[in-house]
């Protein structure tokens, strides 16, 4: 078996993942990142709306900063969310946007004067500053308090991959494509590699490395209808489970995105309705001000995903050959705007569904989008079991979504998780060397040739295909938007059954090279302990919180319950993982837990909750009326970034403001 | 409803790994669906009919361009073709020419874009002074934002490469792709490369004065993009310098 050694490797080319190899390769390390698929095609690139970052360029953004963006990220994670992490996020996304800047990504502008938009189905003229011209816009999107999405028309995702991969090739950090890492090789305390297995020729790899970092994305696929790219399997997250040792978080934690189109699943995006667009039932009535009178389309994503199938649920869908759904109508947007920041949608609406959305409205309904639980890390982006092995994006539960992520947060993860764990993985390759145990890997190597020859040599008789159709309709059946106790007591027993049958997997196609139907045995068997680890996870927190929402347990109960899940799967053998919780300490929030906004306010309180308010209210009393909000900050919740992001961001505000003043540096 | 058609898939089938095999066109039959596209359909040919069958689809929805294939002729994205478009309900699928054949409809576009970026330069060359990242942004015109976008939507599918009569006759031709990225990077205020350096790169035959003209790129792009006036900006611009 080859070995390839490297200081820096990575899994995944989408941005998280080619984000820290540039931040590992400027640092002189030896760099290399592993790929399904050519860079450019990974799932970032699907990003349509936008990526969050408190620039405040435009008016609708006037007064937005880190603090804002802060508590609509905690508030939308309905509490769930590491706020260090949250807090390290929100000061970096203008760093990042800036820096995208930089490398090429051509973020729409402000035009100064009138500009006409849609706000609640209403025509508003809103006027920009003089000296607003020029710089990056942004526009509204759930959950936030200000429009803060940044953007390229509707094809951010798309663009910023575009310019970091670019960025990428520009400093020759090799992307090995069709390369699918399938093991970790570690010892129990210390990841040193991957094994991976060439797609094209079938040849077995040992990568070996100071630091590996998971960047493989989200687990979508193990739903029947999702959003995601084909690739988005969770085998990131397997591989992590594989170990026995790193542990995955909040695995139940899984977001349905309100405006999938019908049946396939194509997502339109949130800027639709950011944008203006609203949501209407078979009577064409636009029903969402009436659940939520306040936020309207514009509640969070859960919020939205759950009103509609409660709607749709009263008869109010409309009935088609797949199923009822809900119309989404963005004709009052008008052709003009339509055509140029809302283009893929259009693209979309005529390839797959035949229609004009300038004049038809689309059919949309809520479909799986997005893996809030991944590989658990600490801040820096470390597995805490396991030194040498981190995670970032969408792969890992570095912690900022809790059990709601907002939209434009997920594509600011990638970029901003990026750039900072970055660092502390170019840190790692600094300090440490490269440890080299060929036992160790020619242990890990032959099991993975074992494995691969079961397959092919094996007389089993499951088929791969159908063993994952299953899977995915149990996923979707019983582990969706609406959860209950017996409802996801059988899907973990039916997927138990499934893994048990995984066992059994036997190939028609017995080649050893390209062969499609090994790859999905392979693949299979590893997403049926991650579908096990979100329905068991989902079985056992018996509370609703963020997208988790439990029909037998309506209330949000931080008594109990205001804690992370832990999972890890220490006996191969067994059919279950194991469970454990780590409980989020309110005496260090910065922001206590309260209410979110939405509906009734049911949430059982945590005893702590009340003492950390009235020590907030305290620590700020004793500031005084002059303290600015960055020593405030400071006090109540200190937190730690790498030096270089540590500065303050200038917004166009202070330069206005305060001409000859201190440049908002420092 | 009226009853379902039952559809007739022409297939290219070649592996190029297994001695022996030789290329080979071979047909399947399959029940169309309301709304079916040949991702759809080339799945479940996979999933119930012939495992061994290679394609590549990565998001289904014509956003990350792994899909282009030559469909009843024309080179396309398959995951946004409806099977519906074909009347007959005949469908010939051959794999993107031009391009590294993997295995039956996938070829290695990966590799060719990865050495034509590296050939060319294609990313960013900004002026290096400009790079600080806690201080607010320099300006650009909204207009300009607008136009990089439209010549940046480029999905490097290959479709392009596989309709060029040009590049058939010359390997080492930039072809549509190339020409389009570095219209982008020319048009960019941020790019710190003038006109000539653009010219040492595509200012022979194998860039803008290779080009024949016949604009097999233009008719086929799945994005729609104006290649036609792209080359033939850059070849005044580059005629001039």
């Amino acid at each position: 078996m080859k070995i390839i050694y490297t200081d820096t490797l990575v899994v995944g080319a989408g941005l998280a993942g080619l984000r820290v190899a540039i931040a590992s390769k400027e640092r002189g390390l030896d760099t290399l990142v592993l790929s399904l698929v050519p860079a450019k095609r990974s799932h970032s690139v699907a990003a349509q709306g936008g990526m969050q970052a408190s620039l405040a360029n435009t008016i609708k953004g006037e007064g937005d900063d880190e603090d804002i963006h802060f508590q609509d990220t905690v508030k939308g994670s309905d509490w769930g969310c590491d706020q260090d992490v949250a807090r390290m996020f929100a000061h970096c996304a203008p760093k990042a946007v800036r820096e995208l800047a930089q490398w090429g990504v051509p973020w729409t502008r402000i035009t100064k004067g009138d500009r006409q938009v849609i706000v609640n189905a209403e025509k508003v003229t809103i006027t920009e500053a003089e000296a607003a011209h020029g710089l990056i816009n942004a526009r509204d999107f759930g959950g936030t308090k200000k429009w803060r999405t940044c953007y390229t028309a509707d094809g951010a995702g798309h663009s910023l991959l575009y310019a970091v991969d670019n960025k990428a090739i520009s400093l020759g950090i090799p992307v090995h494509e069709r390369m699918e890492a399938l093991s970790l090789i570690h010892d129990g305390e210390r990841c040193h590699g991957v094994i991976a297995r060439c797609l094209i020729t079938g040849e077995l790899r040992a990568y070996i490395a100071k630091s590996t970092t998971i960047a493989t994305g989200g687990y979508g696929r193990i739903y029947s209808v999702s959003t995601n790219a084909v690739i988005c399997e969770g085998i990131g997250q397997a591989l992590a489970l594989d170990t026995g040792v790193a542990t995955l978080g909040n695995m139940e934690a899984v977001q349905f995105h309100p405006t999938a189109i019908v049946p396939v699943g194509i997502l339109t995006t949130e800027g639709c309705r950011g944008d203006g667009g609203v949501l209407r039932d078979k009577d064409g009535y636009r029903f969402m001000p009436d659940y939520e009178p306040e936020k309207k389309e514009l509640a969070s994503r859960d919020v939205v995903s759950r009103r509609m199938t409660e709607h749709m649920r009263k008869g109010k869908g409309v009935n088609s050959p797949y199923g009822p759904h809900l119309w989404l109508d963005i004709t009052l947007l008008g052709q003009k705007h339509i055509d140029t920041n809302l283009r893929e949608v259009k693209e979309i609406c005529e390839n797959f569904l035949g229609i004009d959305p300038v004049k038809d409205w689309i059919p949309v309904r809520p479909t799986q989008h997005y893996s809030m639980g991944g590989i658990r890390t600490k801040a820096n982006g470390e597995s805490p079991q396991l030194s040498g092995l981190f995670s970032v994006g969408e792969a890992a539960c570095w912690d900022m979504h809790g059990f709601n992520r907002l939209g434009g947060n997920s594509l600011a993860e990638t970029v901003v998780g990026g750039m900072i764990i970055g660092k502390y993985v170019a840190d790692f390759g600094e300090q440490t060397s490269l440890v080299v145990d060929t036992d160790l890997i020619a242990q890990f190597g032959k099991q993975l040739q074992t494995e691969v020859d079961q397959l092919i040599e094996g007389e089993g008789t499951e088929d791969p295909f159908k063993l994952k159709a299953s899977m995915q309709k149990i996923m979707m059946d019983y582990v969706g938007i609406f959860r209950n106790g017996p409802e996801l007591e059988v899907a973990v027993n039916q997927l138990t059954e499934l893994l048990e049958r995984s066992k059994n997997l036997g190939l028609k196609c017995k080649k050893r090279h390209a062969n499609p139907e090994l790859v999905e045995a392979l693949r299979v068997k590893r997403m049926l302990k991650v579908a096990v680890t979100v329905a068991c996870g989902a079985l056992a927190r018996t509370e609703s919180r963020g997208a988790h929402s439990r029909e037998d347990f309506p209330q949000r109960n931080d008594q109990d319950w205001l804690n992370r899940t832990l999972t890890s799967w220490p006996d191969a053998n067994s059919l279950r993982p194991e469970m454990s919780y780590e409980a989020l300490d309110v005496m260090r929030m910065e922001l206590p837990p309260g209410y979110r906004g939405y509906g009734v306010d049911n949430a059982i309180a945590h005893p702590d909750t009340q003492k950390r308010q009235q020590q907030v209210e305290a620590i700020l009393a004793e500031l005084g009326d002059d303290a600015d909000r960055y020593a405030k900050q400071a006090a109540l919740m200190p937190f730690e970034l790498p030096e270089e992001y540590q500065p303050r961001n200038q917004r166009f505000t202070d330069t206005v403001a305060k001409t000859d003043a201190e440049s908002g540096e420092k | 409803m009226s009853q379902a058609r039952t559809l007739t898939f022409s297939i290219f089938r070649y592996d190029p790994q297994e001695s022996g095999d030789k290329p080979k066109m071979v047909t399947y039959s399959l029940t169309e669906a309301p709304g079916m596209t040949v991702f759809i359909a080339l799945n479940q040919l996979r999933e119930t009919q012939d495992p061994s069958l290679q394609f590549d689809f990565v998001c289904r929805a014509g956003i990350c361009g792994s899909c282009a294939m030559v469909i009843n002729g024309f080179p396309t994205l398959a995951c946004r073709t409806l099977t519906a478009n074909y009347p007959d309900g005949h469908i010939k699928l051959m794999p993107l020419p031009g391009f590294d054949l993997i295995g039956d409809l996938s070829v290695n576009t990966g590799k060719f874009m990865r050495e034509l970026s590296e050939r060319l330069s294609l990313w960013l060359h900004p002026n290096s002074a400009d790079n600080d990242i806690h201080r607010i942004e320099a300006p650009m015109s909204p207009e300009e934002a607008t136009k990089l976008y439209e010549l940046e939507r480029c999905v490097e599918c290959g479709v392009c490469v596989s309709a060029c009569a040009t590049k058939q006759m010359r390997d080492t031709f930039v072809g549509a792709v190339g020409m389009m990225k570095i219209a982008r990077f020319e048009l960019d205020s941020r790019d710190t490369r003038t006109a000539d350096d653009f010219y040492h790169v595509i200012g022979n035959q194998d860039g803008v004065f290779g080009c024949m003209t016949l604009l097999g790129c233009q008719d086929t792009c799945p994005k729609d993009l104006p290649h036609m006036q792209q080359i033939a900006y850059l070849r005044r611009k580059m005629a001039s310098v």
